[in-house]
């Protein structure tokens, strides 16, 4: 595998990103709802803090536990619906134009194309993600929060946003048509997050089954400042799966 | 340069390329020419490794492409049926892009768009965005695409579609300078681009060639000779008869006052000798004309006949 092909793949599909209003929707959607949560935890917690100091009653509100967990749960939430506007055009798009053809044409690999891809939409969450920096800075400045919960919640984030992407990315590669790519997306990564809703009832067994399945709960230790390889073996071999489908699809399609 | 054999491909039931075989050399400037659904595009997507054959082999730049596809890639330029394009880009970010995908080293890249712009007429929109250039430029900036990188082999897929007649004579002279240096393979339904541009057409129906040679050979190949028709005052049965005797008349046949005289090919100079024979046998010649086949005839003969068959 040649990382320039990758790169060069990778940065054409970056920047079509911003030819298009779709970027900077969504970053723009983004940042305001975040700050948005930011502030409403933000005034939450101090109101908290204000009632803990004069009248001594309740428990000692903690940054972790009163900011940091439900600003970074409440992100994940926010990827599962921004992301598919993120992956939709990915390949759909490309198919659309013919312009896989030149892809497909070009002495580049298929891994190569779609790993480009991959690492393009994975570009933009991250500059999403690193303008959401703004937050623990303000918390560090004015407070003193733990670290670690905070790093392990990026860390958690990127790689469930990065299964979201390569889920994404699988639908694009089904049909030419964005929204038909974007709905499907949404619609499963909703299902890898509510499966372990039905763990509850579905006995002990399959129980576990689902829970270990579900996107969500693998984020949960991170939330907590606690970095499970589990959890990311998980998560990477989701990532690792949905790129293989996708290389699978685009390779059986020529063949049809 | 390029060796095709026994190559077929179907797409479920339907079989677009049907054992297809042929040879082009290194330099040689080569037309695929067919009707609608002959299999010239589906033959050009396998030359360039962008979908396998059911079966048979293809051979590009001595690289076997099923075996092969990056060293196949890294020696073609391929403007596909529709020109592959991105509509956000401009046209030198695309194909600096293009370049950058083929293979062409970083520092080597500017100069590659400016060649290939200057080859294709686009040094006056190399800053437009391609989505707002009309369809004659998209296709031109496809064409571009193909050269960027200098490759050996290219492979056009009706590069002049959606040209006006000045780009198009502008197109024909960039694809037959690229003649000697390169190797082309250009698809077309229409006969004066090819001859106009290739030293050796390629007739293909139903995804089987119906005839391939270069163009003065298949003139005269499938043209069955002349055919001359004369209208007489009197026709005869032994006026008719004579005509028939002029050595290198191959058949005549007779409707009312007009004769139908077909010759066999390469017979010299006849008319002379048929009208003579008219003459002496009193027939009283009226009219005399010779109706040369073109190749557009040429080439709706050879598919048509091909319809019979099957
Ligand atoms: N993706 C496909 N799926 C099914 N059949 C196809 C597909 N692509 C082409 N065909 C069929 O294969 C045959 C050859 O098509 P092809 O596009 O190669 O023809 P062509 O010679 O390029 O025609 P045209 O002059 O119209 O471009 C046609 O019968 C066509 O219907
Ligand atoms: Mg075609």
């Amino acid at each position: 595998m040649n990382i320039g092909n990758v790169w060069t793949i990778a940065r054409r599909d970056y920047r079509s990103y911003f030819n298009s209003p779709i970027a900077y929707i969504v970053i723009a959607g983004f940042l305001t709802i975040m700050g948005w949560m930011f502030f409403f935890n933000l005034s939450h917690f101090n109101a908290q803090a204000m009632q803990y100091q004069v009248f001594s009653q309740g428990k000692s509100p903690s940054i972790t536990d009163g900011i940091i967990r439900p600003l970074y749960g409440n992100m994940n939430v926010i990827f599962l619906f921004l992301i598919p506007f993120i992956t939709m055009r990915l390949i759909a798009e490309e198919r659309k134009l013919h312009t896989i053809e030149l892809l497909m044409t070009a002495p580049v690999t298929l891994t190569e194309i779609i790993l480009g891809k991959f690492f393009s939409a994975y570009l933009l969450v991250i500059v999403m993600l690193a303008l959401t920096l703004v937050y623990p800075i303000i918390l560090f400045l004015t407070g003193n929060p733990e670290l670690g919960p905070i790093a392990a919640s990026y860390l958690g984030v990127l790689l469930l946003a990065g299964c979201y992407l390569s889920l994404g990315l699988f639908f694009s590669s089904l049909t030419e048509n964005q929204i038909v790519a974007g709905a499907l997306t949404f619609a499963s990564g909703l299902f890898f997050w509510l499966v372990s809703w039905a763990s509850q009832s579905a006995g002990p067994v399959w129980g576990d089954v689902l829970t270990h399945l579900s996107l969500i709960s693998h984020y949960q230790n991170f939330g907590q400042g606690l970095i499970n390889t589990g959890d990311i073996v998980y998560y990477l071999s989701f990532i690792g799966f949905g790129l293989f489908l996708t290389h699978r699809v685009l390779d059986s399609f020529r063949w049809r | 340069m390029i060796q095709v054999s026994h190559l077929t491909k179907s797409y479920g039931h339907r079989t677009a390329v049907n054992d297809l075989s042929f040879e082009v050399q290194k330099g040689e400037v080569v037309g695929f020419l067919g009707p609608n659904g002959a299999g010239k595009s589906t033959t050009m997507k396998i030359l360039t490794g962008f979908m396998p054959a059911t079966s048979g082999s293809a051979k590009v730049a001595g690289f076997e492409v099923f075996e092969n596809p990056i060293e196949v890639k890294r020696n073609i330029g391929f403007l596909p049926e529709t020109p592959p394009v991105y509509p956000d880009m401009a046209v030198d970010e695309y194909l600096g892009f293009a370049a950058g995908l083929h293979g062409v080293p970083k520092r080597s890249i500017k100069a590659a768009v400016d060649g290939a712009l200057e080859k294709t007429s686009l040094g006056d929109v190399r800053s437009r965005l391609i989505g707002n250039l009309s369809k004659g430029y998209r296709q031109r900036v496809g064409l571009a695409q193909a050269l960027v990188h200098n490759p050996q082999v290219l492979i056009l897929d009706e590069p002049t579609v959606g040209l006006d007649p000045k780009q198009i004579i502008e197109i024909r002279e960039l694809i037959k300078g690229l003649a000697g240096d390169h190797t082309v393979i250009l698809s077309s339904h229409i006969l004066p681009e090819v001859t106009a541009t290739c030293q050796r057409i390629i007739v293909i129906n139903k995804g089987q060639i119906v005839a391939e040679d270069t163009i003065e050979r298949l003139t005269t190949r499938i043209n069955k000779g002349l055919i001359y028709s004369m209208t007489v005052k009197n026709p005869s049965a032994s006026g008719i008869d004579a005509v028939r005797k002029v050595p290198g008349v191959k058949s005549v046949s007779a409707v009312g006052p007009k004769l139908v005289v077909e010759i066999n090919p390469i017979s010299g100079e006849t008319r002379d000798l048929i009208v003579a024979a008219a003459v002496h046998e009193s027939m009283g010649v009226l009219e005399f004309s010779a109706e040369r086949v073109s190749l557009e005839e040429i080439f709706l003969q050879l598919t048509t006949v091909e319809d019979h068959q099957v």
